[in-house]
């Protein structure tokens, strides 16, 4: 085990904790203010990707796929919301489980309708695919360092968004108290569908920026989902904070853990910390309604 | 059913199905066993989950794996020779009961979304340490090439003798959910769910009735991984992906939880629907999606639900 080795390790761990924060940022809100367990996330990030793959395509360029696939995405998460989520609201956990199970069902199989079985090609965007010497010796990819700066930059934004705007405070205080909220006046139906969209354009965002470098494949959202859902609960349901503070804890500590653990152990190991957490905390690092 | 037993409409419908079960085989079309055999394993696998989802009001997302602990004990006995009945049943029981009292003690601290998730979580823990058994086949999984022997000559190798082995499993199963679902066991664990806190204050310790449904529930569970990996002579982490636990779950829901019958119908009509509606498109997954959806947002209940429109609750 050498420092060099620990150093690009870390970097990793960092990059896929930027990842897991993009994912459980919006997961985290919609679990916290409306109280609703949505599996179907990890369906956003597929779609994500695909749709940045197809657009990438048409279009020759990176960033217009990126940028064409970031509403469709935003769109597609409006419409589940509306379609579906809304009426689940009042229902119990049990059944939006299994709702949003039946809607991860329908999108892996439209999506091996729409682009067929086999996993997708996404190109590195120009100019990104080689490697920057971090300091003598350690060269790092230039694309997963383009991924640390876009995330951090979207974690930044999204910190100013949720602290310092007017809306933001608004989604703060509907995580703590809903009822609350709602007789003061806001329209708190309009606020979720806002908060529902942007979750969706974050995820999405995240599986754009995972494309190239892992397979765009059917069930890809699956694995990132459970990761997501155990920074949620290690963060604290509703927490954004939170949710930052335990996505980079998770990330580091699954790709150093694979390094320096038996690899069974290791697979294991976030799930061990998970339930450390909830026994010693069960209401997570940073609980939101304090 | 308190003492005087008088044979009613219900124990006529019970005979008559259990009959209707039991001549398959005559059928004589090895599919149709092999078929019938899966679903009424996952059926007792369903009915494992409904004990402490239905009557418990615990939402647990990991049922898959002692399903999975209860297979590969099964896969890691025969793979060091020992294949007999009497200490691979027991032991691979045993093994699923002791992981659920160990998930159990842990996860029942937490409630509510919490629980789901937590569940959730040492299933994966489950599911990785299984697929890291390298010496037991790894991600891959690992061959049973011959099924468990009673001893004596008799053994589980003729498709036919394991269906009727599998069909008395879940009769039995059933006939001692009943008595349980009936018992003042089964009562109690009925007030936690109604309101745990009135439960509580009475003077019943509910964690522990809470632990003793979920350690029932997990070595049924695993008694059905037992016979699950007999049926296959295959065992693999796939067994215990998270999706399995899903499934299982919809099996609970759309046969009806909360009644006896419900998730062996769940089981049927799932793996029934998978099978004809596969005949049809390799896309049935679209169809399975929208339908489970409605079911969830409409069909309040599920099937038994729907066939006594709230006449009967278990």
């Amino acid at each position: 085990m050498n420092a060099s080795l620990l150093i690009v390790q870390t970097l990793n761990g960092v990059q896929l904790g930027m990842m897991l924060f993009l994912m459980s940022a919006g997961l985290t809100l919609v679990f916290g203010i409306m109280n609703l367990i949505n599996l179907a996330h990890g369906s956003l990030y597929m779609l994500g990707a695909y749709f940045a793959a197809t657009f990438q395509k048409m279009t020759g360029s990176f960033l217009l796929g990126v940028a064409l696939a970031l509403p469709a995405v935003v769109l597609v998460g409006i419409l589940i919301e509306v379609a579906v989520l809304r009426r689940l609201y009042d229902h119990d956990h049990l059944d939006q489980v299994l709702a949003t199970f039946a809607m991860i069902l329908f999108f892996n199989e439209l999506v091996s309708i729409l682009w067929g079985p086999q996993a997708y090609f996404m190109a590195l965007p120009e100019g990104l695919g080689g490697t920057v010497e971090l300091l003598p010796g350690i060269r790092y990819p230039a694309y997963r360092l383009a991924i640390l700066a876009a995330g951090g930059v979207v974690a930044l934004g999204l910190w100013y968004f949720i602290m310092r705007t007017r809306v933001g405070m608004l989604i703060r205080a509907g995580a703590a108290n809903r009822e609350m909220v709602g007789a003061l006046g806001v329209n708190i139906r309009l606020l979720f569908t806002l908060v529902f969209g942007l979750g969706a354009g974050l995820a999405g965002f995240a599986g754009m920026m995972a494309g190239p470098i892992l397979s765009v494949e059917i069930g890809m959202g699956e694995s990132i989902l459970i990761l997501t859902l155990v920074v949620i609960i290690i963060g604290g349901i509703g927490s954004v904070r939170g949710a930052f503070v335990a996505a980079i804890l998770i990330g580091i500590t699954d790709t150093v853990g694979r390094v320096m653990l038996p690899p069974a152990l290791a697979s294991m190991s976030i799930y061990i910390l998970m339930a450390a957490v909830l026994f010693w905390r069960p209401q997570g690092l940073f609980p939101a309604a304090t | 059913m308190k003492g005087d037993f008088r044979f009613g409409k219900r124990h006529g419908a019970f005979l008559f199905t259990a009959l209707l079960l039991a001549a398959i085989p005559f059928m004589g079309e090895p599919f149709y066993v092999r078929l019938a055999s899966r679903i009424l394993i996952y059926g007792l696998c369903a009915l494992s989950l409904d004990l402490i989802l239905g009557y418990g009001g615990m939402v647990s997302l990991g049922h898959a794996a002692f399903l999975g602990v209860g297979a590969y004990t099964t896969g890691i006995l025969f793979h060091n020779g020992v294949q007999s009945v009497w200490i691979v049943w027991p032991a691979a029981v045993g093994m699923s009961g002791a992981a659920a009292l160990v998930i159990g003690a842990i996860s029942l601290r937490t409630a509510g979304v919490y629980f789901i998730m937590i569940t959730l979580a040492f299933a994966q823990m489950i599911f990785y340490f299984c697929a890291g058994l390298e010496a037991y086949g790894g991600d891959d999984g690992m061959a049973m090439w011959s099924r468990n022997t009673f001893g004596g000559g008799l053994d589980l190798d003729s498709p036919v003798r394991l269906y009727y082995i599998i069909l008395g499993a879940l009769v039995v199963a059933f006939y001692l959910s009943r008595r349980l679902v009936d018992s003042r066991f089964g009562r109690v664990i009925r007030g936690i769910r109604e309101n745990e806190g009135r439960m509580r204050s009475i003077g019943y310790p509910t964690f522990q009735y809470k632990l003793v449904c979920f350690v029932i529930s997990g070595a049924a569970a695993g008694f059905a991984g037992v016979l699950l990996a007999n049926l296959n002579g295959y065992i693999s982490p796939a067994l215990i992906h998270w999706t399995r636990s899903g499934e299982i779950l919809v099996m609970v829901i759309l046969g009806g939880m909360g009644t006896l019958i419900g998730p062996i119908l769940g089981a049927a009509c799932l793996l029934l629907a998978e099978e004809i509606l596969s005949g049809f498109t390799q896309h049935w997954m679209i169809f399975l999606g929208p339908l489970l959806i409605l079911v969830v947002l409409f069909g309040r209940g599920g099937l038994v639900g729907l066939a006594t429109r709230g006449r009967y609750r278990g």
